[in-house]
């Protein structure tokens, strides 16, 4: 990869637990992200996927430098911006804007659509107001809104006109990349599809770089150039998203996978899934070694609960972080669960 | 196939400051014991409000309900509200989308569980316990003995799900209505409930209504499926017939809008435009400025629910020939993605 946008080098983010009221004493830290590297190229999309508490959003608020990261550092267009001041950070945030889970709670339900589109613009003194209007109306019907819409509420709007609204604000000022965070997850199947291609339109009209953030390996493959998986803090598997869905090789994204609902009862019925057990464990006092192993299909004492898995190339940007990776891809449960020699490390 | 549940032309509207909303307008159904019946469609196709028609939990301010509801031969709707109760959380046992709304934050899970026991029935609370922890550890709530003096909020999005089906089994219920159970959840945790519900249908031989807008849902857990929009039913199938042969527009846009895990496909297929406002919903078919296959028919007729094959009906004026051809070239487009 030549010329990335975003390199993220061993990026932590830590929480502090404290006890007492006025002494507050740390007691321990909330590991939500921990020791992360990757980077983004230009025009490329990345998919970040994992369950609940995994630390994909932290990951991407510390990205937008809404959180202050821990250690590590994050270099935006060849710049690093992880300990720029807030007025340092004013001309970068132009370049580099965010879309919101939740269409209902991002947008101010007391301003103006077109108040809240123009607001970016205002805030970096772009244009005149005539101009403004004139470049909100015309995001409007970049997005598939109706320009006649300018001087609405956000509440006459459905979700997924919201988040088209939320889009054009992201778009407002020509940012180079947009962080999306879950952005179709609130949204219905066939409002989800819309949304979707709307992002994939917009990508290749503006030559944006997405990083987009969701729990369904569906939808982030459908958008994605490249996907990586996290678990607890930690990258568990990362590689181009026709690689990552035909060749897994960690049994977390294995399970991931086998989890999605097939949308056909006769393929579902067939095939095998590997459920996993439990919920993902906290973040504050995770697993020894390999985060994973209590969850693991092929955890193998001695091995996985001492010995922490690095990420390991697989070919092709490929990497995975375990010490059994699957040998092929689709395997029934009992296959995965009958783990091979260890990778020798 | 007996059916425990006969919903027949059921209608549900609001009065509203704007005008009246016919959110239900003429649906039936039946639901059969142990059988799992799958509602899909998207928000505000009336989905939910059929089901809450079903038990009663409509506001009767403003709502009129007409059609018939038979449970076990009784009818429940204007059946009097006491009648209801009865039924309600002992014979039909209903969750929800978000659990956390369900559950009274200030009491423990197993206060509430020991609750919906000691309504029921005439028994002492330490036997409602016995019974709450029963019903934790069937759920699969690791540790249930210590965490039934938890508190909702120690438990995570799925556990609390486990909490809520845990509360519905109580009575062990002929029918489970389940409204959107596994939508707030990660796709890890939804494969564990929809397994759950699997197991514990077996179990306790109880029917299942999943109300959903996923059609991947839908194929995972249903044997029957009815596909409504705009308040009326425009596809009605068994969970085999409606994914090889789909016969409603909506239905294959549904279909088509997924995105799949197999295939290459640059775009997904987008249903145009959004779901029609029911106060003033669309001449004709309802579905017809969104169908592009919509012809000069569309605007004028209201199309009525025709049996198409055996148990099959839709809701769609196209004639049968030129319906079989568009699935057909639909069919390979959406497998041409699988190959």
């Amino acid at each position: 990869m030549t010329d990335p946008l975003l390199v993220v080098q061993n990026l932590k983010k830590y929480f502090p637990v404290t006890k007492g009221i006025l002494l507050k004493k740390e007691i321990g830290s909330v590991k939500a992200v921990d020791d992360v590297s990757f980077s983004v190229a230009r025009g490329e999309t990345l998919g970040i996927v994992g369950e609940s508490g995994c630390g994909k959003s932290t990951l991407a608020r510390c990205v937008m430098r809404l959180l202050d990261p821990t250690a590590g550092t994050i270099v935006f267009d060849g710049r690093d911006i992880t300990r720029l001041s807030r007025s340092q950070m004013r001309p970068i945030r132009r370049e580099l804007m965010m879309v919101f889970q939740d269409p209902y709670a991002s947008l101010n339900g007391r301003k103006r659509v077109g108040f809240i589109i123009a607001e970016p613009l205002e805030v970096h003194g772009i244009g005149t107001e005539a101009e403004r209007k004139r470049r909100v109306q015309e995001l409007l019907e970049v997005v598939g809104l109706n320009p006649e819409h300018y001087n609405r509420f956000p509440h006459e709007f459905s979700g997924g006109q919201r988040q088209r609204i939320g889009i054009a604000r992201a778009l407002a000022v020509n940012p180079k990349m947009i962080v999306c965070d879950e952005p179709v997850s609130a949204l219905d199947v066939s409002v989800q599809a819309q949304i979707l291609n709307l992002l994939k339109d917009l990508q290749s009209e503006f030559g944006l770089t997405y990083v987009f953030i969701a729990h369904d390996l569906n939808v982030v493959r459908h958008i994605s150039d490249r996907v990586m998986v996290m678990y607890l803090g930690k990258i568990a598997e990362i590689a181009d998203d026709t690689t990552l869905y035909s060749e897994p090789r960690h049994p977390y994204t294995g399970a991931l996978l086998s989890a999605v609902p097939i949308p056909d009862p006769t393929l579902g019925r067939k095939r095998q899934q590997i459920v996993l057990e439990g919920d993902v464990p906290s973040p504050i006092n995770p697993p020894a070694a390999c985060r994973f192993h209590p969850r693991c299909p092929r955890f193998r004492e001695g091995v996985c609960d001492v010995d922490e898995p690095q990420l390991r190339p697989f070919g092709h940007g490929h990497e995975a972080a375990c010490h059994f990776p699957l040998e092929r891809w689709p395997m029934t449960a009992d296959e995965v669960a009958d783990a091979a020699q260890p990778i020798a490390s | 196939m007996t059916a425990v549940l006969q919903v027949r032309d059921l209608r549900t509207s609001f009065r509203t400051d704007d005008g009246i909303v016919k959110a239900v307008d003429g649906v039936s159904f039946d639901v059969e014991k142990g059988k799992t019946l799958g509602i899909v469609g998207e928000s505000g196709s009336g989905k939910s409000v059929t089901c809450l028609t079903v038990m009663g939990l409509n506001d009767r301010r403003n709502a009129t309900s007409s059609g018939s509801v038979l449970f076990d031969g009784r009818e429940l709707l204007g059946a009097p509200p006491e009648q209801l109760r009865e039924i309600r959380g002992d014979r039909i046992a209903m969750i929800f989308q978000d659990p956390m709304t369900s559950l009274n934050p200030v009491k423990s899970i197993g206060w509430q569980l020991e609750e919906a026991v000691l309504v029921h029935n005439d028994v002492t609370r330490s036997q409602a316990r016995a019974r709450a922890l029963e019903l934790l550890k069937a759920v699969g709530i690791p540790r249930a003995e210590t965490r039934i003096d938890d508190y909702p909020h120690q438990f995570s999005g799925g556990m609390r799900q486990r909490v809520m089906i845990a509360m519905a089994l109580v009575n062990n219920p002929d029918i489970l209505i389940a409204d959107e159970p596994t939508t707030a959840l990660d796709v890890t945790t939804q494969a564990q409930i929809l397994t759950l519900m699997r197991r514990l249908q077996r179990e306790f031989n109880m029917a299942i209504v999943m109300i959903t807008h996923d059609l991947g849902v839908i194929a995972e857990i249903a044997d029957d499926v009815v596909v409504m929009y705009a308040g009326k039913i425009v596809e009605q199938a068994t969970v085999d017939d409606l994914f090889e042969r789909p016969q409603h527009p909506y239905t294959w846009g549904l279909l088509g809008s997924l995105p799949r895990l197999q295939g290459e496909s640059e775009r997904l297929y987008q249903i145009p435009g959004q779901p029609p406002s029911l106060l003033r919903p669309p001449s004709g078919c309802a579905f017809h400025p969104r169908c592009e296959f919509a012809f000069d028919r569309c605007p004028v007729v209201v199309p009525e629910l025709v049996e198409f094959a055996d148990g099959h009906r839709h809701r769609c004026l196209l004639d049968d020939a030129r319906r079989l051809q568009i699935w057909e070239q639909k069919k390979l487009e959406l497998k041409g993605e699988a190959a």
